[in-house]
């Protein structure tokens, strides 16, 4: 039996009076692996802060859990693409990680035996138990997205999103976070936005391409049919062009 | 002066509001590093004259006016910031001014005359009253209280809070609280350095404990050591030398700070070598 995890129909969402994300419908199932490709400015980010909460869509719906996105915290492990945040900061790995857990509290409650064991064994999985200690400023990018993904573990979530996870870690880095990946889909639907289309493909179980449509206005000539992408990636894919010149629904506002 | 410490209660007094102040000083000092947010502390602080000015007009303690007065400030400020799409210094520097000539105009239309306007701008922490020391150790009570409630909140925001706001914390509530607790310890610290130099006071101890810390605790714990030897030693040199005691504290704590920096960089410099 599949639950659906996510659904999104006909979303749309605008930025500043431009659309970011057109009539975009899909679906994700408990399990899946799913990847989000397309170019820079392709709405990756913009489509994982609704799935967040963090952005409200102009129109169309979209539930997480089978509610409002946002709702769920404690069931949603959320991996920034990369944490603006001061290196000068007093904060070591473990109470970094320990932050995953704060969805499951109340705010009277401190963090309890429970979640530093939780929170330790976050760390193991992406193996820096070694750094618990390590103050977070002294990581290396590899070890800081590491760190990331083991605060969302922290919270056992369900669903795990992941923003550019590999975007800034060397190519060996590479490998080893999408193995951790491919052993975590096992425990959880993930779903990862990333314009890595490489090496991607060989972990995950279906392929999102975001605005083919922005490509489509480029170079009209050479517009990407389902075929074609069907034989440039050797796995399924869904193909949603973002019909962005013909205007096909009159009702949209834009 | 250690004899004369236990001969005079102003200097006893003096000495207690300087410890107690300390520890405000350092738990949300660390707190307006962290975040960045000393401006936001320095157009409170400001924006707290016009309290002042309120308690005068009134005829009750500036304190009482004070308290208010920066609480609906930080609130304003956030907010303003926040939900109205104001860009934050626009925020702040319209409260700051406003909050000063509000000040002026109450103190203004009071007869008779201000006698202590400039220990409040400047501090003078000889004159704390036992009352005074009171308010002063609840403030701290209740600063201290609803850190250690809000801990883990204010880390998160602190830290990302984007992250926070996606698991469920109501960042913005915890934002306007932390804003808050920084108008009390503003009032806190207009006793001992007064409302012009407050921003130092928050800022200079916990930038320099942030060198040494590898967690926010440790950082109060150090910024509230070296905000309490800044306040005492400043205090003593005041004393020896008839100066100012708000601003002896805060020229010597500004002196360490610079000192300390170039020390770091002296041996930043040689080790690179």
């Amino acid at each position: 039996m599949n639950h659906e995890v996510i659904r999104c129909e006909g979303l749309c969402v605008e930025l500043g009076g431009a659309a970011v994300l057109r009539d975009l419908s899909f679906s994700v199932d408990e399990g899946e692996f799913l990847a989000v490709v397309g170019p820079n400015g392709g709405g990756k980010t913009t489509l994982l802060r609704v799935l967040l909460g963090l952005q409200k869509p102009s129109s169309g719906s979209v539930s997480v859990f089978g509610a409002q996105p946002g709702n769920s915290p404690g069931r949603t492990g959320y991996v920034p693409q990369r944490l603006f945040f001061d290196r000068d900061f007093p904060l070591g790995v473990m109470d970094a990680v320990l932050m995953g857990r704060i969805a499951l509290k109340t705010p009277f409650q401190r963090y309890s035996k429970a979640d530093r064991e939780a929170a330790g064994e976050a760390l193991r999985t992406v193996g820096l138990s070694s750094l618990a200690n390590r103050r977070i400023g002294a990581l290396s990018g590899g070890e800081l997205q590491r760190t990331l993904i083991a605060r969302a573990l922290a919270g056992k979530p369900e669903l795990l999103l992941l923003d550019e996870p590999t975007a800034s870690v060397d190519p060996e880095m590479k490998t080893t976070i999408y193995d951790l990946l491919d052993r975590l889909r096992k425990s959880m639907t993930i779903l990862l936005v990333t314009h890595d289309t490489g090496t991607v493909s060989r972990f995950v179980s279906r392929v999102l391409c975001l605005n083919c449509g922005m490509v489509q206005r480029e170079a009209p000539s050479s517009r990407p049919d389902g075929q074609a992408i069907e034989q440039a990636y050797p796995y399924k894919v869904d193909l949603l062009v973002h019909h962005a010149d013909r205007g096909r629904k009159p009702t949209s506002k834009s | 002066m250690v004899t004369d410490l236990f001969a005079y209660e102003f200097l006893r007094n003096a000495v207690f509001a300087s410890l107690l102040a300390s520890i405000a000083c350092g738990i949300i000092g660390s707190y307006v590093v962290v975040n960045k947010i000393g401006f936001i502390s320095g157009g409170i602080a400001h924006t707290a004259f016009g309290g002042i000015g309120l308690g005068y007009y009134l005829g009750i303690n500036p304190l009482f006016g004070v308290i208010p007065f920066s609480l609906f400030a930080a609130v304003a400020i956030g907010l303003l910031s926040r939900k109205a799409r104001v860009a934050e210094d626009t925020a702040i520097g319209a409260f700051w001014a406003v909050g000063m000539a509000a000040g002026v105009i109450l103190i203004g239309l009071t007869p008779g005359y201000a006698p202590n306007l400039f220990s409040y701008l400047f501090g003078n922490i000889l004159t704390v009253p036992a009352d005074d020391l009171r308010m002063i150790f609840i403030l701290d009570l209740c600063i201290a209280a609803l850190t250690w409630l809000f801990s883990k909140e204010f880390l998160a925001i602190s830290f990302d809070e984007e992250y926070a706001e996606v698991s469920g914390v109501k960042t913005t509530l915890f934002y306007l609280l932390l804003l808050c607790l920084i108008a009390l310890t503003v009032v806190i610290l207009m006793r001992v350095v007064g409302i012009v130099l407050v921003i130092a006071l928050l800022t200079i101890p916990a930038a320099i404990a942030r060198l040494f810390s590898r967690s926010l605790g440790a950082m109060m714990l150090l910024a509230t050591i070296l905000s309490a030897l800044f306040s005492l030693a400043g205090l003593w040199i005041s004393y020896q030398l008839d100066l100012a005691s708000g601003a002896a504290i805060i020229v010597l704590a500004g002196s360490v700070f610079l000192l300390v920096h170039m020390a770091r960089f002296v041996i930043a410099s040689v080790r690179g070598r």
